[in-house]
């Protein structure tokens, strides 16, 4: 009684055929790249140990290890976050909690998004044109720091602000209707609901700070000093710019040197990426509301 | 309101409630206010910064023409330096359309086999992968230019040098695509429901619904995506210095080496002297850069507000 026509069988045929292109487009983006990260793990695990992560770089970068790059990231990331956290969480809050649908909010939107579309070399400009020599800073992490959480503050904002949305309005307001302020609502009841939302976001910030190399290059991380950063206002080493030196800038490095440092910096900046997806998997199970 | 007559009474002091608590609350709004505008201000700075430093240059040295038409950069010519950049808009806009040309059907395809297709575990997998994609630095994605790819263009297209514009847009392109297709990805999720349930009693397949129901309808979010990825091409620095070979060149065919704007800042800035009119001139590079992603970014925005709206 309901036979398949021709026409329902032809368009079943399309169907399946369609799923397949697009499965087929799917894999053709994502299968290139494993293969890609796949060649980086077996070319680069050869050149990691123990000794490559704890020594400095010998004989003109050609030998020796990653330790100052390595040291540098984990200080240009720490400053970073110190800058990032306090404005990107405050701007935050006024966007959640204060901001009205209004012609400023609207302003503030477009600048977050003018901020993360900025091609990270004119943030290298403007680090080097405000911090380094305006604000005198000079090359140093201090400078390069700022030009960092500047540039990657959308990202703080964005997933801080997203999970302080998500606390349900009805909190706010039986805090408010036991008569405490905006501000004490704010600090008891939004922010602790929100937390892991915004820890999630700081893990990002974390792995796209540390993966940076255009932004630090002119305004706090050098190709080599021998000299451990031992302040906000020294140079220092970076795990991003020294793979960008020992792949194109030195003559004479062992093919598979680069491989090594490669791997570290995607090795970092994927493990951070991973914890906060899983940090967000997690948070989903858990949610009371 | 009564608070103040009540005040003015004096028989109910109590009622002013302009504590401790009050004044901390006024406090923390004019510091959050602050934290709130401080994305204007700091987008204000750049173009003032950079104004700034490259203002010299733009009022004593700049000439319209030559920069937009001549295809000679020598900012490091003693006698009579030369600032044309036009072989470097070409290049950067060679490589930034083959980009794209990789870039869209295959974050398209990912974002429409993701939200359409794909159910649960595999669907979530494919969203961390993606994801996962799009994190990788643009200093690795530059390496893997420099050292997979290379070698790869020179074997198989039997060309002597494997930096060029294909390396630069294969890569670019593979960049670009993450980020292009989450952004796909939530345009086609923000089409509603019963748009595909009406298509679906009406008998249409899931590609008819897809092709006649969910595209159209999502059609300004998708542009949104496409045009975010081509801010992103254009205004991607590391990745393109390393793979397109950084010599300035108007493109001939895909295996010719060129150069791009953001490169070339990247590139000469270490070796000029600070205030010299080469330092200036590149800061104007960056000024003309941060217009056109400006405009880029804006439009991306106004596009997909626009659906937001319907």
């Amino acid at each position: 009684m309901f036979e398949t026509s021709t026409l329902n069988a032809r368009n079943q045929q399309v169907q399946r055929l369609v799923r397949i292109l697009f499965l087929m487009m799917t894999l053709f983006l994502i299968v290139p790249v494993l293969i890609i990260l796949g060649t980086l793990v077996v070319k680069g695990s050869s050149v990691i140990s123990i000794d490559f992560l704890f020594t400095s770089p010998t004989e003109g970068m050609t030998a020796g290890g990653i330790f100052p790059a390595l040291l540098g990231t984990v200080f240009l990331v720490a400053v970073d976050l110190v800058i990032a956290i306090p404005i990107g969480i405050s701007a935050a809050i006024y966007l959640s909690e204060y901001a009205g649908n209004n012609w400023l909010t609207r302003v503030i939107n477009l600048a977050i998004i003018n901020l993360a579309g900025v091609p990270s070399i004119v943030h290298a400009l403007f680090g080097l044109g405000a911090f380094v020599l305006f604000f005198g800073f000079g090359t140093s992490i201090l400078a390069a720091s700022l030009t960092l959480a500047i540039m990657t503050l959308p990202l703080v904002i964005v997933a801080s602000k997203e999970s302080m949305q998500a606390v349900p309005q009805a909190f706010r307001e039986a805090s408010w209707n036991m008569g405490a302020t905006r501000w004490q609502t704010i600090r008891r009841v939004v922010l602790p609901n929100a937390i892991p939302g915004i820890l999630t976001g700081l893990i990002l910030e974390i792995s796209r700070t540390a993966g940076e190399t255009a932004p630090i290059m002119f305004t706090g991380a050098v190709f080599f000093t021998p000299f451990l950063p031992q302040g906000i206002f020294d140079q220092t080493m970076a795990m991003p710019l020294h793979l960008f030196v020992v792949a194109t800038q030195v003559p004479g490095v062992p093919e598979d040197l680069p491989y090594g440092v490669a791997l570290m910096l995607i090795a970092l900046v994927l493990f951070m990426n991973a914890l906060s997806i899983a940090f967000r998997a997690w948070l989903r199970g858990k949610k009371k509301w | 309101m009564g608070n103040g007559v009540l005040t003015e009474t004096g028989s109910g002091g109590d009622f002013d409630r302009r504590n401790t608590d009050w004044y901390m609350d006024k406090v923390v709004q004019a510091l959050i206010f602050i934290g709130g505008i401080s994305a204007i201000i700091f987008v204000a700075g750049i173009f003032v910064f950079i104004t700034k430093e490259g203002l010299g240059f733009i009022l004593d040295r700049f000439d319209f023409m030559e920069f937009f038409t001549s295809e000679y950069w020598y900012p490091a010519e003693e006698e009579d330096p030369e600032y044309g950049i036009l072989a470097m808009i070409a290049g950067t806009a060679s490589v930034t359309v083959l980009a794209m040309l990789v870039a869209i059907p295959f974050s398209l395809g990912t974002a429409i086999y993701i939200a359409e297709f794909a159910t649960g575990k595999t669907r979530e997998t494919l969203k961390i992968l993606v994801e996962l994609l799009a994190a990788i630095p643009s200093v690795v994605w530059g390496f893997i230019g420099l050292s997979i790819m290379n070698p790869l263009i020179i074997d198989v297209f039997d060309v002597p040098v494997g930096l060029n514009v294909l390396n630069a847009g294969i890569i670019l392109g593979l960049m670009a695509a993450p980020i292009m297709t989450s952004i796909a990805e939530d345009a086609l999720k923000a089409v509603p429901d019963r748009y595909r349930e009406a298509a679906e009693a009406m008998g249409a397949t899931r590609w008819q619904v897809i092709q006649k129901t969910v595209l159209p309808a999502a059609r300004n979010g998708l542009l949104g995506a496409v045009l975010l990825g081509v801010g992103r091409a254009f205004g991607e620095t590391m990745a393109v210095l390393m793979a397109t070979g950084h010599s300035i060149n108007i493109p001939g065919s895909v295996f010719d080496s060129v150069r791009a704007l953001p490169a070339t800042i990247a590139a000469e800035l270490g070796e000029t002297a600070v205030g010299s009119e080469h330092y200036q001139a590149l800061f104007t590079l960056g000024i003309f850069l941060f217009m056109v992603t400006f405009v880029i970014n804006l439009s991306a925005d106004l596009i997909v507000r626009d659906t937001a709206k319907k």
